[in-house]
């Protein structure tokens, strides 16, 4: 379970890289998405991996999972979300009053993608 | 009560942003009222606060009264205090200024500053690693929304990579401070400290890691170099009051890597004490060379004081770098300094690009300012301060900084770089000034003079910087204080466990288990 975890951390980092560092600004948007929730996953497996252990603490019970990274991800979730969206909004009103989807805000040059 | 001061700074904001957004359809001259008022309050509680931080106590304040290292805590010392002050301080001068028809040109302004206060002075305050991500957010989320109030296109174009950049940088704080959690189980700044000198050896690789890679987050909002680039088009394309208020905010980041590397990684750190040391003087020096080099490279006047804002910057963490107490008391003198000097700074060239009509601020002859000795005597005043001329504060600071560097062994490498930095911005105010005052095109400006109040937020923060200068002892005893509250960490860690010691315990809240609670239970 580790080794599919760390994949896929792994694997959404390094997709969310290459989309950010793309031209344009809808790339870029996905990208900073995947990055998110790579990083949220990273933050809630930070509490270690355990399986079949008791959710809530009651007499007796000394084996739980650690829930302060639950309480930690389910923040930095809400905050990631909100600015998933804002940053839709800035690069559609981008789009619109500079006329073009390009991060750096410029029209294209002649002969080139990116 | 005095004991519930420390709170204010991060209620009031945020009760008057709530109250703010109710009056977001009524007239702007209510929201002014409404701001201003609570602007001034928190001016007031932030000079109790520096009263009380001045007594040397450290005051840590339990919210929900949950023991450490459990639950939120805020704590109150002399650098924290300080910061408050100078926040509150910056935010009043800013807001006089923007509520003269700047706060006119896009939505909510007045909500989105008090939001942003919240944010910059919750970040001073807290002593919880995690909660200096959320205030991070918080003031991060609101300077989104300052630096495009007004919507012209530069903005958006400069707001794009602002935010981007920004956000990418919120997930690297995420992950430093997830693999602090994972290797120590805590993220309460006082029990770090203890806890990182303790970790495995195993772990300590880990611990580094973590340690460095939020050393890149604070570089991110600090802009030290190589992460400065998102700043000059940023501070330069703001509006001015939103500019002067982000002099404060590139000081989050100093304060940042100030408590993070004095207090988790400083002098009992154990096998990660002075991770950041080794990086920190060649990157700050470098950013000093580069800031300086960009000023007079810069074609405007507002760029010219972003680049400024970079090489101040520089400077600080210089003396940051070199450690002791000396060096600290001279970085935050010299920080005190620079956040009034540039704020002053971005609201001249505000007035001067306003008085010059189409050419704005631009670097290039132009018809004659409509009022060339007044407007030219307070940038006068703010060049020889930002420069580090005699008298004015910048001065004293860059005299502090150096004289604690003679010392040490890489005091020529300091004395070369912030010497020569030093002559070279001299060399690109002074051009622009003759510029902007004496290489005049003919003809009559086509824009008016602008009223006499508009001249006041600058004229007060200039004589704040006057009085740091004339009053230089005293301000630089408390940061002496300051700096050896700093770089012995016992006392900040002491305060925090006591405070949780002293909980009545009908009061306190927290596991039965007491700090062997965290992931360690679970194997």
């Amino acid at each position: 379970m580790e080794l599919l975890f760390a994949a896929t951390i792994g694997i959404l980092v390094s997709t969310g890289v290459y989309l950010m560092l793309r031209g344009r600004t809808f790339p870029v948007v996905l990208g900073l998405a995947l990055i998110s929730y790579a990083v949220n996953f990273f933050v809630f497996v930070m509490g270690r991996l355990d399986v079949g252990h008791a959710p809530i603490i009651r007499v007796g019970v000394d084996q739980y999972p650690d829930p302060l990274p639950q309480a930690l991800v389910l923040t930095a979730i809400v905050i990631g979300f909100a600015m998933t969206a804002f940053v839709l909004v800035l690069a559609v009103r981008a789009n619109i009053e500079l006329g073009t989807d390009h991060v750096d805000g410029m029209p294209q040059r002649e002969g080139r993608d990116e | 009560m005095s004991d519930h001061w420390i709170i204010f700074p991060v209620v009031v904001p945020a009760v008057t942003a709530t109250i703010l957004l109710l009056f977001a359809r009524t007239s702007i001259e209510k929201q002014r009222i409404i701001s201003v008022v609570s602007t001034m309050a928190q001016l007031g509680v932030a000079f109790t606060l520096l009263n009380q931080a001045s007594s040397g106590e450290i005051q840590p304040y339990l919210i929900g009264a949950w023991q450490p290292p459990f639950g939120i805590i805020l704590v109150l010392d002399r650098l924290s205090a300080f910061m408050v002050v100078l926040t509150a301080i910056v935010a009043t001068v800013t807001l006089f200024y923007a509520v003269q028809g700047w706060d006119r040109r896009g939505a909510n302004f007045h909500a989105l500053f008090q939001f942003q206060l919240m944010g910059l002075m919750g970040a001073f305050l807290t002593g919880d690693l995690f909660n200096l991500f959320v205030f991070f957010e918080v003031l991060l989320i609101s300077s989104y929304g300052l630096l495009l109030h007004g919507g012209s296109d530069d903005q958006i174009r400069a707001g794009i990579h602002y935010v981007i950049f920004n956000l990418a940088g919120s997930g690297l704080f995420l992950i430093g401070v997830g693999l602090l959690y994972a290797t120590t189980g805590t993220v309460n700044m006082a029990d770090l400290a203890v806890k990182v000198a303790e970790v495995p050896a195993d772990d300590v690789a880990l611990v580094r890691a973590g340690g460095l890679i939020l050393m890149v987050v604070f570089s991110v909002k600090a802009a030290l170099l190589p992460l400065y680039f998102w700043l000059p088009a940023t501070y330069s394309s703001a509006s001015a009051p939103v500019a002067a208020l982000f002099a404060i905010m590139s000081k989050v980041g100093v304060y940042s890597i100030i408590r993070v590397f004095t207090i988790i990684f400083g002098a009992e750190g154990g096998e990660v004490s002075g991770i950041a040391e080794p990086w920190l003087l060649p990157l700050a020096l470098a950013t000093l060379a580069l800031g300086t080099l960009g000023a007079l490279a810069a074609r405007e006047l507002r760029r010219l004081a972003a680049y400024l804002v970079i090489a101040s910057v520089g400077t600080m963490l210089t003396a940051v770098a070199l450690g002791g107490v000396a060096s600290l008391a001279a970085a935050i003198y010299y920080m005190a300094h620079s956040t009034f000097i540039l704020a002053a700074l971005f609201l001249l060239a505000d007035l001067i690009g306003r008085e010059r009509g189409e050419v704005h601020d631009r670097l290039e002859p132009a018809p004659t300012v409509a009022q060339p000795v007044l407007l030219g005597v307070l940038f006068l005043t703010a060049g020889v301060a930002v420069t580090g001329l005699p008298p004015l504060s910048g001065f004293v600071g860059k005299v502090l900084i150096l004289s604690s560097a003679l010392e040490v062994p890489s005091a020529r490498w300091v004395f070369a770089v912030v010497l020569v930095a030093g002559l070279l911005s001299i060399v690109a105010v002074g051009r622009a000034g003759s510029t902007l005052f004496w290489s005049t095109s003919d003809g009559e400006s086509t824009a008016g003079a602008v009223p006499r109040s508009a001249f006041a937020p600058p004229v007060i923060l200039l004589l704040v910087a006057i009085a740091m200068a004339m009053f230089a002892g005293r301000v630089v005893d408390y940061a002496t204080a300051t700096a050896a509250q700093l770089v012995d960490p016992h006392g900040y860690i002491e305060a925090v466990f006591e405070a949780g010691a002293d909980l009545p315990e009908s009061e306190a809240h927290g596991p039965e288990h007491g700090p062997e609670h965290g992931p360690e239970a679970t194997p």
